[in-house]
């Protein structure tokens, strides 16, 4: 039993599996990185991802089509991050909380039109796995990284994207001076609004692919509740990687790969309780956050309305 | 008397623009699922109050939100945000459950205490964690008690599938479930409906919690903190210590409400491998609950009454109008959007009549 766990075939399985299953936290990770380099803590990621999961869900149950779904979680992610730039933004609501109206909202929501519009345990077929050439032969490295499909390759692409635009790009030193130093941003003429509608909105269309990766390319099926809380996750993840898209992307792998793991002990028949190993990431996040604590400085404006004075 | 009105109106009008907001958005959704809104409005009111017994089940519905809503007051008040009230709740209900399970004999008169202050201390060690790690080390706890809650329903799913799973069940694949509870443990019905004496005792806390806050030297440096961390510093106040006590206090009245769910309604402990399974969202509502309270205690009695009765008439919508009861989940994250969206206006106000003061000062001297 025990050595059936560490032969070759599970374990090139789990890390297969770890590394897709990264996809729903990179992308909605490395969206609130933006968001929060902002100065702004969008808590609504979760009730964005549950939206952005049904509407996927539900263009490719009616036409069958997969990228018109991803276009639907596209357009509601956008619109819903654009309405949570307008009430932490311009209403300047406070972020803590508002972050908990959305995740509501998107919960009842998505839980709604999936009882009103399909109300059936329905699956979809996703996008279906992309052999990249060459690559996808090499032997074990080829199963585990190049045999994936193509929302799993996208989800990895946003982070040197991510790391670029942040940190090479004129854009990049705009978000990061107006989520450290609003008042000086906005002297030297950088609008600050400007900059946080678009990283909140950008924010939001990634929750929406985040879900739509759920439910239209790992999982392939909508319910209620479908994220499970995925999406607070991705927030404390950003945290974790201390804003930096490198340092989420360990972050992301460190929760997929322990599920990746946790299943298949669980497939196996391995009578270790799961919900320990399931635990772990959790504890280790928090252990991570104490250390790093006095260490990596979080935005400096990060939860703080900008208002110009006089 | 003209300012007097001014902060009756300051209070009293966001929460109610808020629900109105909601309740028309609400209306609208309706039709467009093409449900008569007013029908199924009808319907929730007759849902929630349309007999003893559904009167019964909404303030039944209210007690958690209540419960949880006292600590919120607290911790928000504080200036502390707790989100983890689903986990303190689910750790409060463990601990009260697994005493009443190891002392299946006691008697009821000292089990019933015994079980609701253990869920209180329960509850209250797992908030004062993100508590302690906050006054220590710095860490944010929207993030610790988010995390807090994950690992919580991980051991609910552990316990009840292991130590406490109920061992005289019949068949092969055994439900996570803990045996029920001996009757003599079950908390007092105040009338034959399902309302409980908990309700009371979280009607009675939300006076004992205003008292506190406003009438005690220790409730006066928790708001302290909360409205000024520099001032409060500067006069002498621990900052740390009193984060760590509101968080604490915070998530003693979620661990209660965890008691009191098992104790006055279900008499036992299942799981379905997700925390809402067991709180009904009540660590979120309590919430909404809250702020609609407009973190006051005693606002946050009718405050909880309102969301019970939303909760609890929403089955009755959906069965007149065949619209899923998760519209009123739905409408609720509005109500706390508009809440806190209208905190502009009213800071908006406040300015206004601020410099309407000087100028009259100005003018008359």
């Amino acid at each position: 039993m025990i050595s059936d766990l560490f032969s070759a075939t599970v374990i090139i399985g789990i890390l297969a599996s770890g590394i897709r299953l990264a996809t729903p936290y990179l992308y909605a990770a490395i969206g609130e990185t933006f968001g929060q380099r902002s100065g702004v803590l969008n808590l609504g990621v979760d009730g964005i991802m549950l939206m952005g999961a049904f509407s996927g869900f539900y263009l490719v149950f009616l036409t069958g089509n997969l990228w018109l779904g991803l276009l639907a979680a596209i357009i509601v992610g956008g619109l819903l991050g654009l309405a949570t730039a307008f009430i932490n933004v311009t209403l300047q609501a406070d972020q803590g909380i508002s972050g908990i109206g959305i995740f509501l909202f998107g919960l009842g929501m998505s839980d709604l039109l999936f009882q009103k519009l399909i109300n059936n345990v329905e699956t979809v077929s996703g996008f279906p796995p992309v052999h990249i050439p060459i690559l996808s032969d090499l032997p074990v490295v080829g199963e585990i990284f190049f045999q994936q499909n193509i929302m799993v390759y996208g989800a990895y692409l946003m982070v040197p994207i991510a790391y670029f635009i942040l940190n090479k790009t004129t854009l990049g030193l705009k978000i990061q001076a107006v989520g450290e130093n609003p008042e000086a941003a906005d002297s030297l003429g950088v609008s600050v609004s400007a900059v946080r509608y678009f990283t909140v909105t950008l924010g939001g269309v990634l929750s929406g692919v985040a879900g739509a990766s759920l439910s239209i390319a790992l999982l392939n099926v909508f319910q209620q509740n479908l994220t499970n809380g995925l999406g607070f996750i991705a927030v404390a993840l950003v945290y974790f990687g201390g804003w930096r898209p490198t340092w989420v992307l360990f972050g992301s792998l460190l929760f997929s790969l322990v599920n990746a793991l946790q299943v298949w002990v669980q497939v196996i028949g391995i009578p270790i309780p799961s919900d320990i190993a399931v635990m772990l990431p959790y504890v280790m996040t928090i252990l991570v956050l104490i250390i790093s604590a006095g260490r990596v400085r979080a935005p400096k404006a990060l939860t703080k309305a900008y208002e110009r004075s006089g | 008397m003209r300012n007097r009105l001014n902060q009756i109106l300051d209070v009293i009008l966001p929460p109610l623009i808020a629900i109105t907001g909601a309740l028309l958005i609400g209306a609208v959704m309706l039709m467009l699922l093409g449900a008569n809104p007013i029908q199924g409005y009808l319907a929730l009111l007759e849902g929630a109050f349309g007999s003893t017994n559904a009167l019964a089940d909404t303030v039944v519905k209210a007690t958690p939100l209540l419960l949880v809503g006292l600590g919120i007051c607290i911790a928000f008040r504080a200036n502390v945000i707790n989100i983890g009230g689903e986990g303190q709740m689910i750790l409060g209900a463990l601990s009260a459950t697994a005493l009443g399970m190891a002392l299946p004999t006691a008697p009821g008169w000292m089990m019933i205490p015994a079980a609701l202050i253990v869920g209180f201390i329960a509850g209250g060690v797992w908030g004062g964690i993100a508590g302690y790690l906050k006054a220590r080390f710095n860490v944010n706890e929207i993030l610790t008690t988010i995390m807090m809650n994950a690992i919580a329903v991980q051991l609910m799913n552990m316990l009840l599938r292991g130590p406490m799973i109920d061992t005289l069940q019949k068949g092969a694949a055994r439900i996570p479930q803990t045996p029920r509870l001996p009757e003599i443990f079950y908390l007092p019905r105040l009338a034959p409906t399902r309302l409980h004496l908990g309700a009371l005792i979280a009607v009675i806390l939300a006076f004992l919690v205003y008292f506190f806050l406003w009438r005690t030297t220790t409730g006066y440096r928790i708001r302290a903190v909360g409205l000024n961390t520099y001032a409060s510093r500067y006069a002498g106040i621990s900052v740390e210590w009193n984060i760590v006590l509101a968080l604490l206090l915070s998530g003693a009245f979620s661990g209660l409400a965890g008691a009191v769910q098992v104790y006055g309604v279900n008499h036992f402990m299942i799981t379905d491998g997700t925390a809402a399974g067991f709180t009904g969202s009540a660590g979120f509502n309590g919430i909404v609950a809250a702020l609609f309270g407009q973190l006051h205690p005693i606002g946050t009695i009718p405050a909880s009454f309102f969301f019970g009765a939303l909760l609890v008439g929403a089955n009755k919508l959906q069965r007149v109008t065949q619209v899923p009861a998760a519209l009123l989940t739905a409408l609720n994250g509005l109500v706390v959007v508009f809440v806190v969206s209208s905190e502009i206006w009213r800071r908006q106000r406040a300015r206004r009549r601020a410099i309407q003061q000087v100028e009259v000062k100005e003018a008359s001297s």
